[in-house]
C-alpha cells in the first residue's frame, strides 16, 4: 500500500541531504540570527525584569530551537512542484498510479526532513555542546528537565514535521491552481514566521490573543514542541498539545486532499 | 477485441481572451472575457490489441488532447472512452498502472538520479514484484543497450540516450498499451533509427499496442500499418497507410537522369515536378499512362542515363491531404 510513497520519501530524502553547501550556509545564517536574537532578548530582559512571560533561559532555548528547526516553516512551495507548474509537467503527475495528495505529501515530508536534520544536528552541537564548553552556557541551549520531557519533545517534533509537510502540500495546490508559485510564496513565509513563534515566542503576544495563538495551526510547528522541551508543557498538557498538532495534520490533510483532486481534475495543459 | 474505444469525444478549453495593448490589459482586470477553443469536436475510433497506429495531424489538431484524455490526464467535455474496460479519468489510478507513456518533450526520469535508481523507483511506484522487475529490466536493458548508461545521472545523458531510457522506463511495469508522443523529436538520424527499431520490436515481439503521434513522417512510414489523421478536432481519415497514400495522391513519380541538359517532356498525363541540371522529376497518373510506356516514350527520344519509379514522399502526401481538407494550422 505505502510502497510508492515510502520509495519517493526515501529517494527524495537522500537526494536533498546531499546539498551540504546549502545546509552549511543555512547553519551559518541561523547561527548569526540566533546570536542576534539572544543579544536582543538579553538587553530586553536586563530592562524588563518581572514583565517577561518566560524565563530568560527558556527564551534563549526557544530561540536556538527556532533556529535549529527553522526549515519546519512552510517557507515556500515545494520547488519540484513549482518547477512542474511552470513547465506544465505538473499534469504528468497524473500518470503515476498513486494518490495525488499522498504523493506530494511524501515528497514534502522528505524535503522538509532532509533540510531540518543536518541543520538541527549542527545547531544542537553548537548551542547545547560547544557554547557551554567555551563558557557561554548562559546564552546557550539548555536540555529538557527530564527524560519524559525529552521523549514528549521527540513526539511533538515529529508531529511538527507532519504538520509542516501538510502545509507545504496546500502551498503546492495554490501554486498549481494559480499557475505560479509566487503568490503562495509571498504569503506563506510572513504568516508562518509570526504565528509559529519563530519571530518571537507566542507567549510574548498580548494575553488576550493567547488562546487563539495556542489553537491556530502554525503554533504546532514551533511553539508547541519548544514549550514541551522547556518543560512548560508537561504530562497531560503536553499530550493534549501534541493531540492538537495531530488534529491539525488531519484537518489539513483532508482539506489538502480535496483541493488536490479539485485542482488536478480541472487542470489543463495547453499546447505541447 | 478493441483495446481502446473512443466515441464522439469532445473537449473544449476555456481560455482568457485579452484585447491587445495596454488598454486591453486594463479592461481585462475589470471584466475578463473567455474564449472557447474546441480542441476535439467529436472524435471516434477503436484500436485493437497488438496494433501499431500512427496518430497524425497538424499542430493544434487535437492529437495531444486525445492522447492526454486516453492516458487519464485530461477529462473530456463530452463523449465516451474506454481503455481495457476502464474509463481513464474515472479509474485513473488503475488505468495508469496498466499503460506506458512517453512524451518526447518531457522526462519521467529523475534528473539528478542515476538511471538505475530511477528505474528502481518506478518499480516501487508501480508496485512491481521484485523478481519480475529484475527480469523485465534486464530484458529491456539488453534490448535497448542501456548497460553503459545505467549508473549515469539522467542529466548527463544525450537526448538519444535519454529517449532509449525513457522508453525502457515506460515499459518496466509491462504495460499492454504504450503511448508515444513525438518520441523522435530532436533526435539525430541514428538515434531516430534506434528508437524506431525499439518501438517496432516491442510491438512485434511483445505484442504491445502502440499509439504513436509524431510529425516525423518517416516514423509513420517505418512503423505504422494504420494511420488516424486528425484535423480541427475531428478524424479525417482512419485507414491502412498504403490505402491512405493511394487515396490522397494516386500519382507516381519518375526520376530520370539524362546525358545532357534535362529536356522538356510533353506527354499528356505527365507533369514536371522538379528539375535540377541533368535530372528531372515527373509525376504521372498510372491510370492514364503505364510506367513502362512512359519510360519507353522518354527513352525513345532522349539520351537516358538512369531512371527510377518512386512513391511520392509521405510528407507530400500528408501536406496534400491537409490542403484538401483545409486542415492546416489556422
Amino acid at each position: 500500500m505505502l510502497r510508492p510513497y515510502l520509495a519517493i520519501l526515501s529517494a527524495r530524502f537522500q537526494l536533498v541531504l546531499q546539498y551540504r553547501a546549502a545546509a552549511l550556509a543555512g547553519f551559518a545564517t541561523q547561527c548569526w540570527w540566533g546570536g542576534m536574537k539572544v543579544l536582543i532578548f538579553s538587553a530586553f530582559y536586563a530592562g524588563a525584569r518581572g514583565l517577561a512571560p518566560m524565563s530568560f533561559a527558556h527564551t534563549v532555548s526557544y530561540t536556538w530551537l527556532g533556529q535549529a528547526f527553522l526549515m519546519f516553516l512552510p517557507w515556500y512551495v515545494d520547488p519540484e512542484v513549482a518547477d512542474m507548474v511552470r513547465t506544465g509537467a505538473v499534469a504528468y503527475e497524473r500518470l503515476r498510479p498513486v494518490d495525488g495528495w499522498a504523493w506530494w505529501y511524501a515528497r514534502a515530508l522528505a524535503w522538509t526532513a532532509a533540510r531540518v536534520v543536518p541543520r538541527a544536528a549542527l545547531m544542537f552541537a553548537m548551542a547545547a555542546v560547544f557554547m557551554p564548553l567555551v563558557g557561554l552556557g548562559r546564552w546557550g541551549l539548555r536540555l529538557p528537565p527530564d527524560g519524559l520531557g525529552a521523549i514528549l519533545f521527540c513526539a511533538a517534533i515529529l508531529a511538527a514535521a507532519l504538520l509542516s509537510a501538510s502545509m507545504t502540500v496546500i502551498l503546492n495546490v495554490v501554486a498549481a491552481a494559480s499557475l505560479t508559485d509566487r503568490g503562495a510564496n509571498a504569503i506563506a513565509a510572513p504568516i508562518a514566521i509570526v504565528f509559529s513563534g519563530s519571530l518571537v515566542p507566542l507567549a510574548f503576544f498580548p494575553h488576550a490573543l493567547t488562546p487563539f495563538m495556542r489553537l491556530q495551526p502554525f503554533a504546532g510547528l514551533m511553539d508547541t514542541p519548544f514549550r514541551v522541551w522547556n518543560g512548560e508543557l508537561v504530562g497531560a498538557a503536553a499530550v493534549g498539545a501534541i493531540a492538537l498538532q495531530l488534529a491539525w495534520v488531519l484537518i489539513l490533510a483532508v482539506l489538502g486532499r480535496r483541493a488536490v483532486e479539485a485542482v488536478m481534475g480541472r487542470i489543463q495543459v495547453q499546447g505541447g | 477485441m478493441a483495446q481502446v474505444v473512443v466515441e464522439d469525444l469532445r473537449k473544449t478549453y476555456r481560455v482568457a481572451a485579452r484585447e491587445p495593448g495596454a488598454w486591453g490589459a486594463i479592461r481585462g482586470l475589470a471584466r475578463r472575457r473567455w474564449r472557447e477553443i474546441e480542441a476535439l469536436a467529436g472524435a471516434s475510433f477503436a484500436i485493437g490489441s497488438g496494433e501499431l497506429v500512427g496518430f497524425i495531424g497538424p499542430n493544434g489538431a487535437g492529437k495531444s488532447t486525445t492522447i492526454k484524455i486516453l492516458s487519464g490526464i485530461l477529462r473530456p467535455s463530452a463523449g465516451a472512452c474506454e481503455v481495457d474496460g476502464l474509463v481513464p479519468w474515472r479509474d485513473r489510478i488503475r488505468h495508469v498502472a496498466r499503460i506506458g507513456v512517453v512524451f518526447g518533450q518531457r522526462t519521467q526520469l529523475w534528473w539528478d538520479l542515476p538511471v538505475i535508481d530511477g528505474f528502481d523507483l518506478l518499480r516501487d511506484i508501480y508496485r512491481v514484484d521484485p523478481a519480475r522487475y529484475r527480469r523485465t529490466r534486464d530484458e529491456l536493458v539488453g534490448l535497448m543497450r542501456l548497460e553503459p548508461l545505467l549508473d549515469q545521472p539522467v542529466r548527463q545523458l544525450s537526448l538519444g540516450q535519454r529517449m532509449r531510457c525513457e522508453i525502457a522506463a515506460a515499459m518496466l511495469h509491462e504495460p499492454r498499451l504504450l503511448f508515444l508522443d513525438e518520441p523522435t523529436i530532436g533526435l539525430d538520424a541514428p538515434a531516430k533509427l534506434a528508437v524506431r527499431e525499439l518501438v517496432g520490436t516491442l510491438n512485434r515481439e511483445r505484442g504491445v499496442t502502440v499509439v504513436l503521434t509524431t510529425h516525423d513522417m518517416q516514423d509513420i512510414e517505418a512503423l505504422a500499418r494504420r494511420v488516424i489523421v486528425i484535423g480541427k478536432g475531428v478524424i479525417l481519415a482512419d485507414q491502412p497507410l498504403d490505402v491512405f497514400r493511394a487515396g490522397v495522391l494516386a500519382e507516381r513519380r519518375v526520376v530520370a537522369d539524362f546525358a545532357g541538359e534535362a529536356p522538356r517532356i510533353a506527354i499528356s498525363g505527365v507533369e514536371e515536378r522538379a528539375r535540377d541540371g541533368r535530372s528531372l522529376e515527373l509525376a504521372f497518373d498510372p491510370a492514364r499512362i503505364a510506367a513502362p510506356a512512359l519510360i519507353a516514350a522518354i527513352a525513345a527520344n532522349h539520351p537516358l542515363e538512369d531512371i527510377r519509379v518512386v512513391h511520392p514522399q509521405i510528407e507530400e502526401v500528408i501536406a496534400r491531404f491537409y490542403d484538401l481538407h483545409g486542415a492546416g494550422e489556422a
